[in-house]
């Protein structure tokens, strides 16, 4: 069974403006494990597209299901529960709390868990570790360069243990190097069986993804499978 | 790591709105908290001097006559003898619904009789409750004490020739007399003075009183109410109450309570509007902050414990501030506000009214809770509703 289902998603939004069709009957099945890359122009509906996936607004019509649970059929609160415990979110420029440490923006999932304080601590620390940022957890967001901010983003969605990383241009306004080290984290994390959906709008990220899907006025245009051809020749 | 300190977190780092929202709780509490202490020494301090005043209720014997006296000069020959009243009745005025109210009942036994080879008029008292009533009187020497004692009214003194000390026989009996009383300028200068139950004795009238003076505390029952509830137990003797200085000045604390009560709603109602735009604004600064939140997965409540666990923190504070500053007001304003000033020199100052109320202090922490709450109920509610996507989107 894939670890995402999405069928006949669509997603309107109605605004003074008039209607935008971000979301044209979406269908997308995806296997555990993928690291999968979301491209297409600016405004072809990838962030609504990963919005949805991510439980955070409501689709037009259709459906996604993930792990098998009917996201849009949970009652009430149980969409933020999923949230807390199937998904991690990076989002487009950082979004860290400024006035809370590295260590304490990495804990901020945990606060409203029912765990031991030292477990928090030690599983913060460890997924600091794991982005290689275990040496600035007293530091604030504002002292750390835009790559260790996304690093402790990253770090953030993963310290509950989500079977699913969602990223919305995370790269997208850091340099070039900056970028590479943030995309090989990323890859790190995909070697060890984390499933991730990035978008991305930067092309030279094929490189890195297994599976990556174009998007345009809201459709797939586009699905290929496997490593890009320049990337394989290296391996 | 709990929610808690992320709350405490936002709090220290953004000191320019915790200083904002305090000082919009502080000034509304502490406002309550001085015009209720105020008001609460002042009526403390008059009802004191209630005390002080002597009796505001008088019982004597039911008479069918009027009074054939005026100014003190009674026209004699007219007045029928009347019943004096029952020594053991007196026990009923401490059955009445408010004798909690009554501080002393001073019972008296009047006649005249030869000393010294004139008429004095002798009054038998219960020496405890008397000077308790009578708290002006001053005594050279020694207060009654004993059943042999006499104590003398200064012109008596003056009139009889005596002195402390001085050996008297009042119709065949012995006493000493003990002290005399300093010039009051009222009717009691004329008095002999000894102790009920031997006046009683003398004047061939055991266990019947010709005359009692109550002193009633009441600040918030009118004394006509007690009147009327000592008539019904003893409703063979007139009871009137003695109309006094003091209770204008009861009236009058209460209306400046009054007045009080509604500028502190005012202030109140300001301070609460205060925390409401601070907290509104707070909230739409924090959008995105609270957009990451319901994103990690924070449920609504979650963000609304945040938000009011924040005011929640900030009340306690404002409350516990604003009572120590109330306070302080009060204590400072206190001196202008009361009429004992004037002669302070007793070493007794008003301040001896203020008190610490642990109740006050309670009730000035919830209050600010309560309106910090109240107030910060709607911008925590108008945050959980965010909806995350497109608190995200906002940059
Ligand atoms: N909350 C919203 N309200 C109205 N229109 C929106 C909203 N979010 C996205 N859109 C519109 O939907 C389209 C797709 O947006 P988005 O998914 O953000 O595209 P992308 O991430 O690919 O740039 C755009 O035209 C955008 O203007
Ligand atoms: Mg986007």
């Amino acid at each position: 069974m894939s670890l995402i289902e999405i069928r006949e998603l669509s997603k309107r939004y109605t605004g003074d403006a008039g209607c935008v069709e971000a979301l044209r009957q979406v269908d997308l099945n995806l296997e555990e494990g993928t690291f999968l890359g979301v491209l297409g122009p600016s405004g072809s509906g990838k962030s609504t597209l990963l919005t949805l996936l991510g439980g955070l607004c409501h689709p037009t019509s259709g459906k996604i299901c993930i792990d098998g649970i009917d996201l849009y059929e949970l009652p009430g609160e149980k969409l933020a529960d999923f949230r807390r415990e199937y998904v991690g979110f990076v989002f487009q420029s950082f979004n860290l709390v400024p006035y809370l440490t590295a260590l304490e923006n990495v804990m901020v999932p945990l606060a409203v868990r029912a765990l031991p304080s030292r477990e928090k601590r030690t599983r913060a620390e460890a997924a600091l570790d794991a982005v290689g940022l275990g040496h600035r957890c007293k530091h604030l967001p504002n002292q750390l360069s835009g790559g260790e901010q996304e690093r402790v983003a990253i770090a953030r969605a993963l310290v509950n243990d989500p079977p699913l990383l969602l990223a919305d241009e995370p790269t997208g306004s850091l340099d070039t190097e900056t970028s590479h080290e943030i995309m090989g984290v990323l890859s790190a994390l995909h070697a060890a069986g984390q499933t991730i959906v990035m978008v991305t709008h930067n092309r030279e990220n094929l490189d890195y993804f297994d599976r990556a899907i174009q998007l345009r006025d809201g459709r797939i245009v586009e699905d290929r499978h496997g490593r890009s051809r320049r990337l394989q020749a290296q391996g | 790591m709990r929610l808690e300190t992320i709350t405490l977190s936002n709090l220290r780092r953004r000191k320019g709105r915790l200083i904002f929202l305090v000082a919009g709780l502080l000034l509304g509490v502490g406002t309550v908290v001085t015009l209720l202490s105020l008001s609460r020494a002042l009526t403390a301090e008059a009802q004191h001097k209630l005390e002080n005043f002597g009796a505001n209720i008088l019982l004597t014997p039911r008479s069918d006559n009027l009074s054939l006296s005026y100014g003190g000069i009674a026209l004699g020959g007219v007045t029928v003898e009347t019943e004096d009243i029952r020594q053991d009745d007196l026990a009923l005025i401490r059955t009445i619904p408010n004798s909690r109210n009554v501080a002393v009942v001073a019972p008296k036994t009047l006649g005249a009789v030869q000393l010294n080879g004139k008429r004095v008029l002798l009054m038998g008292v219960d020496p405890s409750q008397e000077f308790a009533l009578k708290r002006w009187w001053q005594v050279e020497g020694r207060p009654l004490s004993a059943d042999d004692e006499l104590v003398v009214g200064s012109s008596a003194a003056r009139n009889l020739g005596l002195s402390i000390g001085d050996k008297v026989s009042l119709r065949g009996e012995p006493f000493t007399v003990s002290g005399i009383l300093k010039q009051t300028g009222s009717q009691d200068d004329h008095l002999v003075l000894a102790s009920l139950p031997v006046a009683q004795g003398l004047l061939g009238k055991p266990g019947r009183l010709s005359l009692v003076e109550v002193s009633a505390l009441c600040s918030d029952c009118p004394v006509e109410d007690m009147v009327h509830q000592i008539s019904s137990v003893l409703p063979d003797v007139e009871v009137h109450a003695i109309q006094q200085v003091v209770k204008t000045r009861m009236h009058a604390l209460e209306e400046f309570r009054r007045f009080s009560l509604t500028v502190a709603a005012v202030v109140l109602l300001v301070g609460g509007m205060v925390v409401f735009v601070t907290m509104m604004g707070a909230v739409k600064e924090r959008t995105r902050e609270i957009g990451i939140f319901r994103a990690i997965g924070y449920r609504r409540s979650h963000i609304m414990r945040l938000i009011l666990g924040e005011s929640i923190i900030v009340s306690v504070f404002s409350g516990v501030l604003g009572y120590l500053g109330g306070m302080t007001v009060t204590w400072a304003a206190l001196p202008f506000l009361s009429e004992e000033t004037s002669h302070a020199s007793h070493g007794e100052t008003v301040s001896h009214w203020l008190w610490w109320h642990p109740e006050l202090a309670a009730g000035a922490v919830i209050l600010a809770v309560v309106i910090g709450c109240l107030a910060s109920f709607y911008p925590a509610l108008h945050a959980s509703r965010m909806d995350p996507s497109e608190a995200l989107r906002t940059l």
